[in-house]
């Protein structure tokens, strides 16, 4: 129950990142969430996006190279404690996680959804599900 | 089975091809003497009739000529017969300077187009095979160049010259094109042209390239044999000497044989002007032979190789030149330290990049700066930032040992490094001395 985030590459020079999201924009993409993550002088932008086909497309054939990465998107109560339950899931499973970011729940404004990598992602889905966690699958992320 | 073009001179005995050069060269230094009046004066003033020089052996004894020299005498000044005689003139790029207009004869045409058709022959080229011709034309030797040895050869000739790739792509597949002639970064760019497409080699019909005209590497040869399902020969000269074909690569791709019955190679050593001997690394010198219109005597290349006697298993008896590592005058001080751009693509095609780059030198409180802008690729992206600046520092410490200097390495949007379709500019240097 992964789903896909889309890594682009981002020049470190002004207008690179409005130059993308005029791109998403031309194209109706609909954005679920986007985290930066910066080197010294390049930076990775990752998105989580209603259609992942048309995205890597249309930002392909605008220059942007990108890479497809399977994460998990858990769903979770937006309330005090809500993300530690599920960090301490994960690590008494031992899973090391990567990077994560978040959103708040777009229809549904109680729930807020965590973006997590790792490299055990099968060991931190299953335990994450066993502990009764609700992980967002690739169709429904469009329904956000 | 390799295929010659004109055998009895490119494997003709070294005692052969010596009373040929002894021949032609007795007849020059008359011919210059009597017809160029700059050169004269300059062999005067070292004591010199046409009566010292009875053999290749007194060669060294002639003055050398310049770039100086040229550009001294633009236009007319070393014009070897009345200028009713030439039917056509070329001119270089103009990049490092002013431009040299060259002069040709009809004679001088025949003479040059017998040295690529014989560069078209050893990459594989025979009657009704099909040559396209991305060399630009106009100016620049390179389109007609190609094109006239293609005539002699008797190829069918695709005269479509540089830019349009989408065009380029679909005529080579139309009309089976077997044989592609342009600057190695073009023949770069069509192949990514190619990919965009979705086209690989085996969707093409291209056998071999003869690619001229800048310097590239090694690494860069392989990049294009790979993805254009080819074999890529390497071929060089100069609109002062005639154009490409001065020399040109055989099968054995170890260095490009120099037309001896045409040419005169010496290295000699930059700085003291003394001719070295073979096999040691200088600076490349040419004396033509049997040029009418633009008869140059020990000319000085700026380029950097080093010549090798030693017999090619292809046949050829020709002398062959190592691909010259780049022009004096492409060749960057940096820091005190020489820096060819040749180098750079070599680290930079080893450790997985692409030939999509730039090198900017600046210059901050007295100190030189070197950057070397690389294009990130679909194949060296990942979601993993440590990795790709792992790569990166992989990349920098690759330069270091190559060029014994720090660089700063910058990774640049794809294709925002701008596409030659001719020769590419690879330097761009913002030192104001």
């Amino acid at each position: 129950m992964s789903i896909k985030q889309i890594s682009v590459f981002m020049e470190n020079k002004p207008g690179t990142l409005e130059e993308m999201t005029a791109v998403l924009a031309q194209n109706n993409i609909d954005m679920r969430a986007i985290s930066l993550a910066e080197a010294e002088d390049f930076g990775i932008a990752r998105l989580i996006v209603d259609d992942v086909y048309q995205t890597t497309t249309v930002l392909k054939d605008a220059g942007f190279v990108n890479r497809l990465s399977d994460v998990l998107a858990v769903e979770i109560p937006d309330a005090p404690g809500g993300l530690n339950k599920v960090l301490k899931t994960l690590s008494a499973a031992q899973v090391n996680l990567e990077y994560m970011y978040a959103f708040l729940g777009g229809k549904d404004v109680d729930k807020a959804y965590f973006i997590m990598k790792t490299a055990h992602i099968d060991r931190a889905e299953s335990t994450l599900d066993l502990a009764g966690f609700n992980l967002v699958d690739q169709e429904h992320i469009a329904e956000i | 089975m390799e295929r010659y073009y004109q055998k009895e001179i490119e494997c003709a005995s070294p005692e052969e091809i010596r009373k040929i050069q002894d021949e032609k060269l007795v007849r020059q230094v008359r011919h210059v003497w009597d017809n160029v009046e700059y050169y004269r004066k300059k062999m005067e003033k070292k004591g010199l009739t046409p009566d010292d020089i009875r053999s290749r052996d007194d060669l060294h004894k002639l003055p050398f000529l310049s770039k100086a020299d040229l550009r001294d005498c633009y236009p007319y000044g070393l014009l070897g017969v009345p200028l009713e005689k030439c039917v056509r003139i070329h001119s270089t790029s103009g990049t490092t300077g002013k431009r040299v207009v060259a002069f040709y004869t009809q004679h001088d045409l025949d003479l040059w187009s017998d040295c690529t058709a014989r560069a078209i022959v050893a990459a594989g080229g025979t009657k009704g095979s099909v040559v396209h011709v991305a060399y630009g034309y106009g100016l620049f030797t390179g389109g007609a160049g190609l094109n006239d040895g293609s005539h002699k050869v008797g190829c069918l000739t695709v005269p479509i010259s540089s830019g349009n790739t989408d065009r380029q792509i679909m005529f080579i597949k139309d009309l089976q094109a077997t044989i592609l002639c342009c600057t190695p970064s073009y023949a770069a760019y069509i192949s990514e042209q190619m990919k965009e497409m979705g086209l690989g080699p085996d969707d093409i019909p291209l056998k071999a390239g003869i690619f001229g005209a800048e310097a590239w590497s090694e690494e860069m040869r392989h990049d294009i044999e790979s993805t254009l399902g080819i074999k890529a020969y390497d071929i060089y000269g100069l609109t002062e000497l005639s154009g490409p074909g001065v020399s040109f690569e055989c099968s054995e791709q170890k260095g490009m044989h120099i037309n001896e019955d045409h040419f005169i190679a010496e290295i000699i050593d930059p700085d003291t002007e003394e001719v070295l001997p073979d096999g040691e690394e200088g600076e490349l010198v040419f004396t033509a032979l049997d040029k009418e219109a633009f008869p140059l005597l020990r000319y000085r290349t700026r380029d950097i190789c080093s010549l090798n006697r030693t017999k090619c298993s292809c046949g050829r008896t020709l002398i062959r030149m190592e691909k010259p590592k780049g022009r004096t005058d492409d060749m960057l001080i940096i820091r005190g330290v020489n820096v060819f751009p040749s180098q750079i693509e070599t680290v930079l095609l080893n450790n997985g990049y692409s030939s999509n780059y730039q090198i900017i030198v600046g210059r901050v409180n007295n100190t030189d700066t070197l950057e070397v802008r690389v294009e990130m690729t679909p194949d060296m992206f990942t979601d993993n930032l440590g990795e790709i600046e792992g790569r990166q520092a992989n990349l920098v410490d690759g330069l270091k040992s190559m060029l014994g200097i720090k660089a700063k390495v910058t990774l640049v949007a794809p294709k925002s490094i701008t596409r030659s379709e001719g020769k590419a500019v690879r330097v761009i240097d913002n030192r104001k001395i």
